[in-house]
């Protein structure tokens, strides 16, 4: 299709977009990589030499670092089972025709909108308050003594938050792969004799793999990095670092940015893994 | 075993009413047929026979049995839909397994039915293939081995057709003529095309509207159509409709000829026009004329080639032994 002119005009025109890209991506990590040789603590004298691979024997031989792995690893895997699941069977509900269907695809949407922060800051305060909280009424309300969810539960507490913000986005892809499903394949499954939970996990399950999928891949990519949730509502107490907040703790608690560094290369490494992982898994599904 | 009876069968989508109060009954191992125009019903009457739309009223028996109430699974019918609606994530074996499976059959008799459709379709090399890696022709008979393994009391067919190309269309429909003659197993098969329904069937329905037109073997449609529309719809090309003077000659409001009832001579004859467009085949040529009175253009079979060119002037014989008459209502006049 395209001449040797136009081709080397694209690459040309492309050239200032992919080179502010590189930039953007190549400045952070090495100087991540740079400072994670360093011993660096700003307010204890700043750039004090090299440290070899102090920082990194340091990070990884920390009491902290192998539970702060698994509570990210736990994390990542509550929220994508809930959204998952959840996502799956509202989309199937919101599928059905139904009076007010457009503002009710409005009301699933809207928690995606709404900041993390505030959002952590919503169900803490409003729904988790062990004294004022509405869960803490509501179980008062039954005769039972109200729950601090974010100290006595803190993981699932977590869990609930981030799957909240994220359901939205699951069953909107979701809802969106469902629409696309032949109607008269469900007919023809019908007319083979299969009942509706057969057709449920051999004809709509099968159709939405690819969908669930993206859902999987997309949501690791964020929620390995998930912070402002974990800030605003237990800074990292009862369980809940994260190895994004054991690094902030790091850097900016401990003042070593040298330490941090060397936690954040680990980051991106537990994040590769992951990759690999998940790509093993359900990347098949991707293959047209 | 296959019977299928329809009395004062109904069906409405809210106010509108599709298909008013109708009877049929479908002899056990006959080939029907259901033809008509886009939206007169055909597919729904399919679909409400399937048990895939809910009757408005009225009562399907199969059998003998009451089937109106039964959800499509307990019918024992077969159905093969216009987009084939085979299961994409599925090779083409358990595709075929799928509704034996359903029903809990053991597996060495799966295995067998599957093996022995898959001889009966040629399907053999590609039983280990998704959907999508065959051809449309391929995946027509994968849909209806889908079908014959179940051992229906009836198959209905769903414009089964009307997604491949001519060449191909031809040959399916021998197949399932074919298929037809060997399970002498009852088929209902939707189509517009009536050259379909004048190839396949032991019986055609035709309808507009909803409402049944006729009922009747292929010849007998294309010999003595009851009305107009069925006159119109039936035979290819179109019968001729002459109105006015000359067909009150004849006293009929309407009188029609076939355009193979029709000789022309470039001497003398009834009527006279103009020779318009002229579509050579080879084996026939038909040729539109203007100017005849009460019928513009009037179109005229010739078998083989026939030297007229566009403009000259030509005679038409018709044969009056084939004549049609229609009243005022368009029913045909005996």
């Amino acid at each position: 299709m395209a001449t040797q002119h136009s081709r080397s005009a694209a690459r040309l025109m492309m050239a200032p977009a992919v080179f502010l890209l590189l930039v953007w991506m190549l400045v952070p990590l090495s100087m991540t990589l740079w400072f994670s040789f360093r011993k660096y603590l700003p307010l204890r004298g700043g750039d004090l030499g090299w440290a070899g691979f102090d920082n990194y024997v340091r990070f990884v031989t920390s009491s902290a670092f192998w539970p702060s792995v698994m509570t990210t690893l736990l994390i990542v895997g509550g929220v994508l089972v809930v959204t998952v699941v959840l996502g799956v069977l509202l989309a199937i509900l919101l599928d059905q025709p139904m009076w007010g269907q457009g503002v009710v695809r409005i009301l699933v949407i809207a928690p995606f909108f709404v900041m993390p922060t505030v959002s952590a800051l919503v169900w803490k305060n409003m729904f988790m308050d062990p004294v004022n909280g509405l869960f803490a009424h509501l179980w008062k309300f039954f005769g039972a003594e109200p729950i601090s969810w974010l100290s006595e539960a803190s993981m699932q507490s977590l869990i609930m938050i981030v799957s909240w913000q994220w359901l939205p986005f699951a069953t909107l892809i979701l809802l969106t792969a469902i629409q696309s499903l032949d109607s008269e394949q469900l007919e023809a499954a019908e007319m083979d004799g299969a009942p509706p939970l057969a057709r449920f996990f051999h004809i709509i399950l099968p159709h939405l793999s690819r969908a669930i999928t993206v859902v999987i891949l997309i949501q690791t990519i964020f929620l390995l990095s998930i912070f402002a949730e974990i800030f605003v509502t237990t800074q990292g107490s009862f369980g809940t670092k994260t190895l994004t907040y054991l690094i902030f703790q790091r850097v900016l608690e401990s003042q070593n940015v040298g330490l941090g560094s060397a936690g954040g290369v680990y980051a991106i490494i537990l994040a590769n893994i992951v990759a690999l992982f998940l790509m093993r898994i359900v990347g098949k599904n991707l293959d047209a | 075993m296959g019977r299928i009876q329809l009395k004062q069968v109904k069906k409405s989508f809210g106010d509108v009413t599709v298909i008013p109060p109708l009877d049929l009954t479908i002899e056990d191992g006959e080939f029907t047929v259901f033809v008509g125009p886009s939206g007169c019903g055909k597919s729904t009457l399919l679909r409400l026979i399937a048990g895939l739309e809910d009757t408005t009223d009225g009562v399907i028996e199969i059998d003998g049995k009451d089937a109106t109430a039964l959800p499509p699974a307990k019918r024992s019918l077969a159905m093969v839909f216009q987009s084939y609606a085979l299961y994409p994530h599925m090779s083409v074996r358990k595709n075929i397994a799928f509704p034996m499976k359903m029903a809990g059959m053991d597996k060495a008799e799966q295995e067998r039915r599957i093996a022995s459709a898959a001889k009966a379709l040629n399907l053999t090399d590609y039983l280990d293939r998704r959907p999508g890696q065959l051809s449309g022709g391929q995946r027509q008979r994968v849909a209806i081995g889908r079908a014959i393994v179940r051992e229906p009391a009836a198959f209905l067919f769903d414009e089964p057709l009307s997604n491949l190309d001519a060449a191909l269309r031809v040959g399916m429909r021998m197949e399932i003529s074919e298929l037809h003659k060997k399970l002498d197993t009852t088929m209902i098969y939707v189509t517009h095309d009536q050259v379909e329904a004048m190839t396949m069937a032991d019986k055609i329905v035709v309808l507009q509207a909803g409402v049944i037109e006729q009922v009747g073997s292929p010849l007998e449609l294309y010999r003595s159509p009851r009305n107009k529309f069925v006159a119109g719809f039936i035979g290819s090309p179109k019968m001729n409709f002459i109105e006015g003077p000359e067909a009150a000659k004849h006293d009929a409001q309407t009188i029609g000829i076939r355009p193979e009832h029709i000789e022309v001579s470039t001497s003398e004859g009834l009527w006279q026009g103009k020779v318009g467009v002229a579509e050579h085949l080879g084996s026939d040529t038909f040729i539109h004329v203007h100017g005849v009175p009460g019928c513009d253009p009037m179109t005229v079979r010739v078998g083989g080639e026939i030297p007229v060119h566009h403009g000259d002037t030509v005679f038409l014989n018709p044969n009056l032994d084939h004549l049609h008459r229609f009243d005022a209502e368009g029913l045909r006049i005996q």
